[in-house]
């Protein structure tokens, strides 16, 4: 690990607009159309550091899925800014405000930051093999042989060189995510993002994509994760970071939140998920 | 049907894309062309476009007709087709690096192509059928012939006998082969 910060998130904000538009019936009754604005992030201070394996754990609605899709702009900030590598991502900076920057600079950049989905995402009409090596040719512009080559490497890494064939809807859940985590580390970004990558498995399948992931961070992969794997998250984390309703409550390592959690959400989180620790304040 | 399938994929990915003119103007093409009779565009554009100085022959006059026309229908198979794929589809090659641009053509359309094979299919053999129309702007197709060779030798029972198989004989291949295009692609989709 090393001072060198990959991922720098300073003051996020952001608000989901949800506009309920009433039907026909009810609009002649004279109901107007209604507008829920939910905060999701409210002020997010983050780094992740080069090598370093942080989990972000919080119950359903926290936010941190959300932190996760902005930091490669799959969903848009409010305000705050976060920087990878050092660069927006999606954003310029005009007069101190955000403004979208081209879309093919976007692409560029996003290519710093690998993904792994909840549902995986696999390109359905194209094999494992196919799906790991159709960026590296569209996108990174490598030659069929060399995209090839590359793909077998990475497929090998996951251990589904014998499905490299196979289409994703003739593979298992857990086989799938292997391929999407291959596809998304052919790419070679500097920090991978995985968005509760086991929640869509059958829990007798939870198990082989958490082997690889670790295998991965034992790479020195930087990597930021978002699951509700407690244990995992205690084996895998350099730094744990607990949300609630959009803010960071909590971070620290391993240690200190598992066994000396500060915060009682933590403290109810971590009960709820039937690990044992002591109340805060009680050592 | 070339014109009608190119024709059609623009009209739909002017249909779901972010302006709203262009949004404005595919939904009133499609509007219009649905809802107004095949036969009567055929004689407008053979008809009324000379009287405003545009001179079309019978042969392009259909074509064009047909083509547009099927093309507004198509749009609405094609529209259907990329918004079933999954937003996680375009997604995934976004976070991989694709450009908005790159994900639907590499990635969604590829995909829903699949998807709308069937259909096209079905559009395609009405479409053979709706060449008898060209019959009133003066295109010598099936149904013209048969009317000729009728007038000739009055055997009508044979003539459109005949003419009707014709029909068969071009659209039952057709299908076929549409539905065996589309099981070879829907094997893993």
């Amino acid at each position: 690990m090393s001072d060198e910060v990959i991922v720098s998130v300073r003051d996020v904000h952001k608000t989901f607009t949800v506009t309920k538009t009433p039907g026909l019936a009810q609009r002649m009754r004279g109901k107007r159309r209604e507008v829920n604005r939910i905060e999701v992030l409210k002020g997010v201070d983050l780094d992740v550091h080069k090598g370093e394996t942080v989990v972000i754990l919080g119950s359903s609605g926290s936010g941190k899925s959300t932190l996760l899709r902005c930091m490669n702009k799959l969903e848009t900030i409010d305000s705050g800014r976060i920087l990878v590598n050092g660069h927006l991502v999606g954003y310029e900076e005009r007069g101190g405000k955000l403004v979208d920057e081209k879309a093919t600079v976007t692409a560029r950049k996003r290519t710093d930051l690998g993904m792994v989905f909840q549902q995986f995402n696999l390109f359905l009409n194209k094999t494992a093999l196919g799906n790991v090596m159709a960026p590296l040719q569209d996108v990174k512009k490598l030659s069929r042989a060399a995209a090839e080559a590359h793909a077998l490497e990475s497929l090998g890494k996951v251990g589904l060189l014998d499905r490299k064939d196979n289409y994703p809807s003739k593979l298992s859940g857990g086989q799938k995510q292997r391929v999407a985590i291959a596809r998304a580390l052919a790419m070679d970004p500097s920090v991978m993002l995985f968005d509760e990558p086991t929640s869509a498995l059958d829990p007798e399948l939870v198990e082989e994509v958490l082997a690889v992931i670790k295998a991965i961070a034992a790479q020195g992969t930087t990597m930021v994760i978002v699951t509700h794997e407690m244990q995992f998250a205690r084996d895998i984390a350099d730094v744990i970071v607990v949300m609630d309703q959009g803010i960071i409550v909590e971070a620290g390592t391993p240690d200190e939140v598992f066994f000396r959690p500060k915060h009682p959400k933590t403290y109810a989180l971590l009960r709820r998920s039937g690990l044992a620790v002591e109340p805060p304040g009680s050592v | 049907m070339a014109l009608a399938l190119v024709l059609g994929l623009l009209v739909a990915l002017a249909r779901i894309s972010k302006s709203r003119i262009l949004r404005s103007i595919a939904l009133v093409y499609v509007e219009v062309m649905r809802g107004t009779p095949l036969l009567v565009q055929l004689v407008y554009i053979f008809f009324v476009l000379p009287a405003i100085g545009v001179n079309i022959d019978p042969v392009p006059a259909g074509i064009l007709g047909l083509g547009l026309n099927y093309a507004a229908y198509l749009s609405e198979v094609f529209r259907s087709a990329i918004l079933s794929v999954e937003a996680g589809q375009t997604e995934a090659a976004l976070s991989l690096g694709y450009t908005p641009g790159k994900a639907l053509w590499r990635i969604v359309l590829p995909q829903s192509f699949i998807v709308s094979l069937g259909p096209i299919g079905n559009y395609f053999i009405a479409m053979v059928k709706d060449t008898a129309l060209t019959s009133v702007i003066a295109v010598t197709e099936i149904l013209k012939t048969a009317n000729v060779i009728n007038a000739q030798t009055f055997e009508t029972t044979q003539v459109y006998t005949a003419a009707a198989l014709l029909y068969l004989l071009i659209s039952l291949p057709l299908s076929r082969i549409v539905s065996a295009l589309e099981k070879r692609a829907r094997v893993h989709v």
